[in-house]
């Protein structure tokens, strides 16, 4: 294996996880839900996996067990802020540290623990092109899974019916409500989604990209998510170009730093910048986006919004 | 129920105030409390993890004599001086803070609690209840330097660091001495990840090493990331803080395990007497409190060069910085130890030693 097809798994590996969170809140946060509590999701997705994987010894199980796990985060943030109609920042913020925590209690036993790492899947003949083969087509389900789900929610949201409402409810609740759209389930299905999307992120980190638990394992990539979303202006493809971006620039500088002394000096920036750069990015990306307002692609205008059915 | 529970509340609370106004001695019939503060989750399976296994080893020593508190998670700063307070309010009579950023904290709670006794891991400011104690790694990493020099086939070591502070270059400048003693052309390569804990970050690092061109990792992070890596590419590695044999059966030649817990016993069971008193207390693998995991996944005579280090280093015949020692740029530093550099310069260093092609990121 040369070194730049080794240089791109890398990258995958990376990237697969933040991409799969932000699917999730990105449909989310069309249907104008704002969830801050990917992270918590995520980690809760990561221990229950695990815990599931190991005690059964099925990797599959794991996966659905961080589905279930990162769906039932969701269902309580969407009891919360649907049903109760309760603060959506305050309560994404509570189901962050609520996660944290909760993933270590369930992860306690199985601190120090390991699972073998998840068996890759060729596709045949298409597996054997040169470095697009390996990258691309002998990867683990989740990998292929997160292309799949790049697709299917930039279909669902631009070319179905239940896609056009979902979007009009993120737009203009009241008006979507004075149609006769039930806002409130298809809110609650969104948020459904987008657990399953994180829970799944965080079964990847503890399945796959490094195959044991530890508590806090996902290290803030749930809120590197969050900024994808807004780095994207709210559109799949785009969040399929952002997490590959700031994928590519997290392992990119660590191969810089490989490189000192071969390379000159300012090329190598320190790593703090590096850490912060996908949140300056999303600031660029902000900024741009309220200059450019009015040509579409910016946020949902409910965005973070209560709606409470008057009758 | 509900008076009774009240009552207890009560009873406690008085008991507390007592002991905390009892002071110097705590008598044998009285269960002493003793309380620990962690910066990371005990799950963390690193420091905090560590830290926890010499706690669970003075439960296990003095049994009913003691009664262990842990508090996990305590971020550095104001928040810690809360917690510490919190502890010693309720009766604690010896409290361990085990984290350097805790320093400041412990130093102002044992000013306000002269009859309760403090002990800060890593730091060096000491009053006459508040003592420090801390670990000689340095010394694993002599030994894991010379094994890596011996293993590796392509003469590059791939190094995984967490934060450039004065622990961790010592750590890579012991690392480099120890193999430049089997090999002087030894090349290391340094990767930083800037965490203590970021099990994926430290994965893609141990990639990046290996895909330009490391056989052998060494690493100052705390997850085994790195090792499963290690073991999944067939290279070799070395853990750290806990043995990692599990994550990398074919992978680790040896791990540098913190064993805080001998030092625990020992102070619990001073305290326990009345006979505890302030110190700074820096040892190592001498006293047990820095251990190296079986050597495995190595020839013979590599594992006999590794063991007959380990044992030099015990008997105090060699030391890891010995004078002299030069840097980078070629200037020889000053020796103010007895033959080798004093504490206060290996606890402090900031500069790399001849023969690391690295700078030091600030």
């Amino acid at each position: 294996m040369d070194l730049a097809t080794a240089i791109i798994l890398t990258v995958v590996t990376a990237s697969t996880p933040l991409l799969l969170a932000a699917l999730g809140e990105l449909v989310v946060e069309r249907s104008g839900v704002l969830n801050l509590g990917v992270e918590g999701m995520m980690v809760m997705g990561a221990a229950c996996g695990f815990a599931a994987a190991f005690t059964t010894g099925s990797p599959s199980v794991g996966i659905l067990a961080a589905m279930a796990a990162g769906m039932a985060m969701a269902a309580l943030f969407a009891g919360l802020v649907l049903g109760l109609v309760a603060n959506q920042v305050a309560c994404g913020l509570a189901l962050t540290i609520l996660g944290l925590g909760l993933s270590g209690l369930i992860g306690q036993g199985f601190v120090g623990q390991k699972l073998e790492p998840m068996a890759k899947i060729a596709i045949p003949l298409l597996s054997g092109i040169p470095v697009l083969g390996p990258v691309l087509f002998r990867q683990d389900p989740f990998v292929y899974t997160s292309f799949a789900l790049v697709g299917f929610a930039a279909w669902f949201l631009s070319a179905t019916r239940a896609g056009l409402i979902l979007r009009a409810i993120g737009d203009n609740h009241a008006s979507a409500h004075a149609l006769g759209h039930d806002v409130l389930m298809v809110r609650f299905l969104a948020v459904l989604f987008g657990g399953a999307c994180a829970g799944l992120a965080g079964g990847y980190l503890s399945l796959v990209y490094t195959p044991f638990w530890v508590t806090g394992m996902s290290a803030g990539r749930g809120w590197i998510a969050l900024a994808l979303v807004v780095f994207a202006s709210w559109r799949p493809g785009r969040v399929l170009f952002g997490a590959y971006f700031f994928g590519a620039m997290s392992i990119g500088q660590l191969h810089l730093q490989a490189l000192r002394g071969v390379l000159p000096d300012f090329l190598v920036l320190p790593g703090q910048f590096w850490s912060a750069l996908p949140y300056a990015a999303t600031i660029v990306v902000l900024v741009a986006i309220s200059r450019a307002r009015g040509r579409g692609g910016a946020a949902p205008a409910m965005l973070g919004t209560v709606f409470a059915p008057d009758r | 129920m509900r008076r009774e529970f009240l009552r207890t509340i009560a009873a406690a609370a008085m008991v507390a105030g007592a002991m905390s106004l009892a002071g110097g001695e705590a008598t044998a019939q009285q269960k002493m409390k003793v309380g620990f503060i962690y910066v990371g989750p005990v799950g963390d399976f690193g420091w905090s993890y560590q830290h926890d296994e010499g706690r669970k080893a003075v439960v296990a020593k003095y049994g009913d004599r003691v009664e262990t508190t842990f508090v996990e998670s305590v971020s550095e700063g104001p928040d810690a001086e809360r917690v510490i307070e919190q502890l010693a309010r309720s009766g604690h009579k010896l409290i361990f803070t085990t984290s350097f950023g805790f320093m400041e904290p412990t130093l102002k709670v044992a000013q306000r609690f002269p009859n309760v006794w403090f002990e800060h891991a890593t730091g060096f400011k000491r009053a006459p209840n508040l003592a420090t104690y801390d670990a000689r790694f340095y010394e694993g990493r002599y030994i894991i330097g010379q094994i890596a020099a011996k293993m590796s086939k392509g003469g590059t070591i791939g190094y995984i660091g967490s934060f450039p502070i004065p622990e961790v270059v010592a750590g890579i400048n012991a690392f480099m001495l120890g193999a430049q003693s089997v090999r002087p052309d030894m090349k290391i390569k340094v990767v930083w990840v800037n965490s203590w804990y970021d099990p994926g970050k430290e994965a893609d690092a141990a990639k990046a090493l290996i895909s330009q061109g490391a056989d052998v990792l060494s690493q100052h992070t705390d997850s085994a990331a790195a090792m499963q890596v290690a073991q999944e590419r067939g290279v070799l590695a070395f853990g750290q803080a806990s043995d990692m044999i599990k994550f990398g059966p074919k992978a680790q030649l040896t791990s540098i395990i913190d064993d805080w817990a001998p030092y625990y016993v020992e102070r619990v069971g001073l305290a326990l007497e009345g006979k505890w008193a302030t110190g700074a207390v820096w040892d190592g693998l001498d006293k047990g409190k820095v251990k190296m995991a079986p050597y495995t996944n190595m020839p013979d005579d590599v594992r006999a060069m590794a063991q007959a280090t380990e044992a030099a280093i015990k008997a105090k015949t060699l030391h890891a910085f010995k004078c002299p020692i030069v840097k980078q740029d070629g200037a020889t530093v000053e020796c103010k130890g007895n033959g080798h550099l004093s504490d206060e310069q290996i606890a402090s260093m900031n500069f790399y030693i001849k023969g690391i092609d690295e700078k030091i990121p600030n």
